[in-house]
């Protein structure tokens, strides 16, 4: 198996275990909804710290 | 007759960090970090600048002229594009290029520009010190900064038709390609609250017309700085347009901007929508709404959405490709994606806003700060949400939440590098771009309109380039090839 067949393998089988199996017509909104939460958990992990200082001091001199 | 559109858009970089936070610094040490990196050395040359001239040919003595600042750091590189310390802010303006596809590739090469220096600079600074930089246009605080297309327009169309065609556009685009805004941060954008804002920069227009750009911002900039032959071309400069992510968005953007512009060339006023009664009222009425309901009333005494307004110029540029054609713009093919991209995110933001989540940057943004304000039951006003604000145009690949809202890209990276170097092909750019190349020892200096080599012995010599569609690959290029030296160039152009 290929370096890209078995990281293919992985992710369907990924998917399996985390994908609940679901009804044709309510797939779309389903689908959405879970990559949604997948944005978000990343969002949880690369989003800075401390907010709060990290916009503060975000302060800059106009352009143009 | 509408002339060759070339286009290409300036952007300023928000920047934070540096020595002492200061940022006239650290947008000093962006700019001398690429170039001591030996991609240029070359200045940048001020003859011929003149962002005091109005188009509309009378002096506006309650205007404030920009000041054009010759000290700070300014380079010219390889691809053509100026890079260089504009007020407080690191700016790459791209090339000239000559289709809106090439001049979105040309965009997104600037925020590769960018990425570089940026790695450059923090190798030189303290760690505690490191710089960062957003393509973003605020700072939430009321400081704004720009992102500004420039189109070349024929002389011949007057500046009041071309003030009264695009003002429509000007203030109802937002809605396909506006960049989205956490809350509101001027004073007469703070009165109504708002939660979200399709555009970054609306709150901050105050005229319809005018020559300012950091004061009383208008939403036609009269800026008469055509940088070519001044008989026969204008420079429309917009600055009324956000930094995009999306590089569909800027794609659509220049391309439907690009084609109602040859529009107006071609067959005149006539057939574009009426002026909102109150333009400036309207653009920021129009960010505040992302239901997109609220309408405005016109001269023609009709009302009109910003959905309206947009759908009627579609239709406006549809009509004039079908029966005029677009060459001005770009190759048919090229035409015809700018029209079924403006389409599709005209009836995505309508219908079901999700289904363009992948090119809309406020709907990519939106959706985002909605998701997280929910998991977390988070107050409206919250930092964190303006966090992801601020993140989502952070140029910082394990930083940036614009590279995993899962926009769609329209050029492949492979390409982006090659733009990082090498200039557009079908303009004065690729002479400037190919001169900075072969002859960096020779060049004192280049701007928009010329180039200025320095042989070592006798006066400085000036090569103009008056005409933005001169200086191509196919006009230049064994002219180059054949010059090995600069010497031997300047010979060749003497014959």
């Amino acid at each position: 198996m290929t370096e890209q067949e078995r990281i293919q393998k992985q992710r369907t089988e990924r998917a399996r275990e985390s994908t609940p199996p679901v009804s044709v017509d309510a797939t779309k909104g389903d689908q959405l909804k879970a990559d949604l939460d997948d944005l978000l958990d990343e969002i949880d992990e690369v989003l800075e710290e401390n907010a709060e200082e990290f916009v503060r001091n975000y302060v800059q001199k106009g352009g143009e | 007759m509408s002339v060759a559109k070339v286009l290409g858009i300036e952007t300023e970089y928000g920047i934070a960090g540096g020595p002492d936070a200061d940022q006239i610094v650290a947008s000093s040490i962006i700019v001398n970090a690429y170039a001591q990196e030996g991609r240029t050395r070359i200045n940048w040359d001020f003859e011929g600048e003149t962002p005091d001239m109005d188009a509309r040919g009378l002096p506006d003595l309650t205007s404030f002229a920009p000041i054009v600042e010759t000290h700070l750091a300014n380079t010219v590189l390889t691809n053509g594009a100026r890079l260089y310390v504009d007020h407080a802010h690191p700016e790459y303006s791209s090339p000239e290029c000559r289709t809106p596809l090439e001049a979105t590739l040309y965009d997104v090469a600037g925020e590769e520009v960018m990425r570089r220096a940026l790695l450059v600079a923090n190798e030189m600074i303290e760690p505690h010190q490191a710089i960062t930089l957003y393509k973003n246009n605020s700072d939430s605080k009321g400081n704004s900064y720009g992102t500004h297309e420039n189109y070349l327009v024929s002389r011949d169309v007057e500046f009041n038709h071309i003030v009264r065609a695009m003002v429509p556009h000007f203030v109802s685009r937002q809605i396909i390609v506006g960049a989205g805004k956490v809350g509101a941060e001027t004073e007469v954008g703070q009165e109504s609250d708002p939660f979200f804002q399709l555009s970054s920069r609306a709150e901050f227009f105050e005229e319809v017309v005018g020559l300012e750009t950091t004061l009383k911002r208008p939403i036609i900039n009269t800026r008469d700085e055509p940088h070519a032959d001044a008989e026969r071309f204008r420079r429309l400069h917009v600055i009324i347009g956000d930094a995009n992510m999306s590089q569909v968005a800027t794609f659509v953007k220049l391309g439907s901007t690009a084609l109602l512009l040859a529009a107006l060339e071609d067959s005149g006023l006539a057939a574009f929508p009426a002026m909102p009664r109150q333009p400036v009222g309207a653009v920021r009425s129009f960010a505040l709404d992302p239901s997109l309901t609220y309408a405005v009333l016109c001269e023609d005494d009709r009302e009109r959405t910003a959905w309206d307004f947009q759908n009627e110029l579609w239709h406006l540029a549809n009509d004039h490709v079908e029966r005029k054609g677009a060459d001005a713009v770009a190759p048919p093919d090229q035409v015809q994606m700018v029209l079924t991209e403006w389409r599709e995110m005209l009836d995505g933001v309508r219908d079901d806003p999700d289904t363009v989540a992948d090119r809309i940057d406020w709907v990519a943004k939106l959706r985002i700060v909605r998701g997280f304000q929910e998991r977390h039951s988070l107050p409206d006003g919250d930092a964190r949400l303006h966090a992801i604000d601020l993140q989502y145009h952070d140029l910082r690949p394990e930083r940036s939440l614009a590279r995993r809202v899962g926009l769609r890209a329209l050029h492949p990276e492979d390409e982006v590098r090659e733009a990082v170097h090498n200039p557009p092909e079908g303009t004065r750019a690729y002479f400037r771009g190919q001169c900075v190349a072969r002859y960096p020892g020779e060049i004192v200096a280049a701007n928009w309109d010329s180039v200025v080599f320095d042989l070592g012995e006798g006066p400085l010599q000036r090569v103009p380039m008056l005409d933005p569609l001169r200086g191509t690959r196919v006009l230049t290029e064994e002219l180059l090839e054949t010059s090995a030296t600069a010497q031997a160039l300047l010979e060749a152009l003497d014959r």
